[in-house]
């Protein structure tokens, strides 16, 4: 690139100072070390002042005996387990929650957004209701309502609405037998699995043939006795290895059994109710954008409507649908915090609420809770990420 | 909402300094107090209609403005829920907590703060619906019981059904307002919390004669103000206001004849109302520090009998509560 210029002409040397790539590392360097400082200067400014008021610092209360109790446990917690072992039940309570809301809501959201561009005049109205009113109330005040409603409307713990089965519905909860596996039970479990992997290879290999020969298979069939059908055999021929613990009515509760809570069905509902709306707003965005021509395109192949929907709009649709769809799943997620209201023990119920009381230490408690959702998003967003980059337009 | 306040609180601990050591000054200053408070336990802290707030705790605040400014009005209540309370004290949101606060050790010396006394001596107790024929906690096993979050309660509980070999299904709320609503709807079989609560709650329940209070009072609540750690001086005045009013109900004054008592010989009285002696200016106040608290609040006993005693709706005996020398705990040092 060098031009020879005749000596003289030669441009005079440039400072260092005055050359722009110099000029932008230093600028940025510079940021970094401000930015640097406040951060150090934040932090032990916050150490200082903490001790300077005696307050306690540091993660030492995580071994500490925790002394309280939690009214939805999915790994054994008594109230003389530690606060580290408190936090994992509440990050279990949270994901819980979250993961059948984000099941459900999609379930919900996807059966209204079609619904909502339905021909059926009663169909597509009452979508549009749905979704205008649920999303036009704040959330925090439908889990009120909903907390409320289903305590309200069931009966008391004596006159209790029972299911023949053994299932007892009540203010305190629903209550189902509690399955008990026996040691026969892993075969089933190995039939399941099998029944799994085989109906998926078949579906594969059904899809294979069908583009190659145009023929159809059973698939559904087929993945109907396989996944449900071959565990059934090996449970009969186990000898059925299986018993139920049936809950039995106490002077004040009902025990034995599964339990389902009330604070967790009513934060359950509202959180799929509310994203559900939202879900199928983005639905109907992303079906309203495939232009009409495919749908005509489709008929005119010969195609009816429902293996058009299936086949030809969703598909496309789906690159429109999917990355809203991701902040609607970590709004979900992250509302899930509002469990607090109606006393749901999530994290931040158990976590930030009880621990952050007992121990004082806020500093600690609420930077480990912003680092789990923090966590916990990010990861979300990564497997919608790479989901979408399997729908997403390839261009050619 | 309550992330926000926890994080706008936390931001408070970056603040270089803070409130830390001027706290008279700086409530001088502003020309308010700033006073935590609990804003929904009826005979402690409860705002009216009017937004007139009431309660002994709120009188106590009232009395420490009075001190500080000879009017007791100079007071802005922040209502506070138990699980927020400390996390308001220490980022210097409010310049004293009076909010049914149990004094254990471990508040004391870990959450960087300082009890200055015990303004209602307290104990865990049970209430529960007169239908299910319970006599006694403990014929509570494997009950439900509704408990608000962030309290000692929570912790008694536990321990009460652990060291009576009985089973418990806790469910627990943020506020006592969703943990009484909780337990009215029959969620829950009994509802916990203090005695003196237990009085407050049931007079809102939808039908307050099928609730009882249980005998069984559980543990020890002695309920006091708190400041932060690191101000002597502020710490001194929130205590001291407190003792002149336990003083004044021992001494005889009362907000009627406090002008009256201004010309007693009694040295104890002198002493107290500045007559005699500068009490007052060793505090950091005026001499008459103390008229201006029984004057404008009332002494101990006015300001038990008007927000939780027999003037009160509550109608709670005073119990313990009484002065020491009428067989309660209720003791001051002496003014000299």
């Amino acid at each position: 690139m060098s031009i020879d210029l005749p000596a003289g002409d030669r441009p005079a040397k440039v400072a260092f100072y005055n050359d722009p790539k110099v000029r932008s590392v230093a600028y940025q360097v510079a940021l970094c070390i401000v930015i640097g400082v406040l951060v150090y200067g934040a932090a032990s400014n916050a150490i200082d002042n903490l001790e300077k008021a005696h307050i306690a610092s540091g993660f030492g209360f995580w071994h500490n005996t925790a002394g309280f109790d939690i009214s939805q446990t999915l790994i054994s917690y008594s109230n003389l387990s530690t606060y580290g072992r408190a936090f994992w039940v509440g990050l279990l309570n949270t994901l819980l929650v979250a993961g059948l809301g984000i099941v459900f809501a999609t379930i919900l959201g996807f059966v209204v957004g079609i619904a909502r561009l339905s021909t059926n005049f009663l169909v597509s109205k009452a979508a549009t209701g749905y979704v205008e009113t649920i999303r036009n109330i704040p959330l925090l005040l439908q889990l009120l309502f909903w907390y409320n409603a289903v305590l309200k409307a069931l009966p008391s713990l004596r006159e209790s609405i029972v299911i023949p089965g053994g299932i007892f519905l009540n203010n305190r909860g629903l209550f189902l037998p509690a399955p008990i596996f026996k040691n026969g039970f892993l075969f089933v479990l190995i039939a399941f699995v099998i029944g799994v992997v085989v109906s998926v290879g078949f579906s594969v290999w059904a899809r294979k043939r069908q583009e190659r020969t145009g023929q159809q298979a059973p698939v559904f069939l087929t993945t109907l006795a396989l996944v449900v059908g071959l565990p059934a055999i090996v449970l009969v021929a186990a000898g059925v290895p299986l018993e139920f613990a049936y809950p039995e009515a106490g002077r004040f509760n009902i025990t034995g059994g599964l339990e389902v809570v009330p604070e967790f069905a009513a934060l359950l509902f509202g959180l799929s109710i509310y994203t559900a709306a939202f879900i199928a707003e983005v639905v109907r965005a992303g079906i309203t954008s495939v232009s009409r021509g495919q749908t005509e395109a489709a008929y005119s192949l010969g195609l009816l409507p429902g293996p058009t929907l299936r086949l030809v709009v969703v598909p496309q649709a789906m690159r429109v649908i999917i990355p809203p769809l991701t902040s609607q799943y970590l709004n979900l997620l992250k509302n899930s915090s509002l469990a607090v209201a109606i006393g749901y023990p999530d994290l931040v119920q158990v976590f930030t609420g009880t621990v952050l009381n007992q121990t004082g230490q806020a500093l600690e408690v609420v930077a480990i809770t912003m680092a789990v959702y923090l966590s916990i998003s990010l990861f979300t967003s990564l497997a919608m990420n790479i989901y979408n980059s399997r729908f997403a337009l390839v261009e050619r | 909402m309550k992330r926000i306040a926890i994080l706008l609180a936390l931001a408070g601990i970056f603040v270089s300094q803070g409130a830390s050591a001027q706290t008279l000054k700086t409530v001088k200053d502003r020309g308010i107090l700033n006073c935590g408070s609990n804003g929904t336990l009826a005979g402690f802290g409860l705002p009216d209609a009017q937004g007139k707030w009431t309660g002994l705790d709120v009188d106590v605040c009232r009395a420490v403005a009075a001190a500080i400014f000879n009017d007791a009005t100079k007071v802005k209540f922040v209502a506070l829920t138990a699980k927020d309370r400390f996390t308001a004290l220490q980022s210097g949101e409010v310049d004293l907590l009076v909010r049914n606060t149990t004094w254990t050790s471990s508040r004391d010396t870990s959450l960087g703060l300082n009890f200055t006394g015990v303004d209602y001596y307290d104990g865990q107790g049970f209430l529960v619906r007169k239908s299910l024929k319970v006599n006694s906690a403990l014929e509570l096993g494997e009950a439900s019981v509704c408990v608000q979050q962030g309290t000692t309660t929570e912790l008694n509980l536990a321990d009460y059904f652990r060291a009576h070999n009985m089973k418990l299904k806790t469910v627990t709320f943020a506020t006592a307002n969703e943990a009484v609503k909780a337990y009215d709807a029959g969620r829950c079989d009994s509802y916990t919390s203090d005695a003196s609560a237990l009085y407050g709650e049931r007079l809102r329940l939808a039908n307050s004669n099928d609730h009882i209070v249980l005998p069984e009072i559980i543990s020890k609540e002695p309920l006091g103000p708190a400041v932060r750690h690191g101000d002597d001086q502020w710490f001194d005045i929130v205590k001291w206001v407190l003792f002149a009013m336990i003083n004044a109900e021992e001494a005889g004054v009362t907000s009627k004849n406090v002008d009256e008592m201004l010309k007693s010989t009694n040295p104890d009285v002198k002493r107290l109302l500045g007559t005699e002696g500068s009490y007052g200016e060793q505090l950091g106040l005026t001499k008459d520090w103390a008229v201006r608290i029984v004057k404008l609040v009332g002494n101990y006993g006015e300001v038990f009998d008007r927000n939780v005693g027999m003037g009160s709706p509550l109608k709670i005996e005073r119990g313990l509560n009484k002065l020491w020398n009428k067989g309660g705990l209720q003791y001051a040092p002496p003014v000299r």
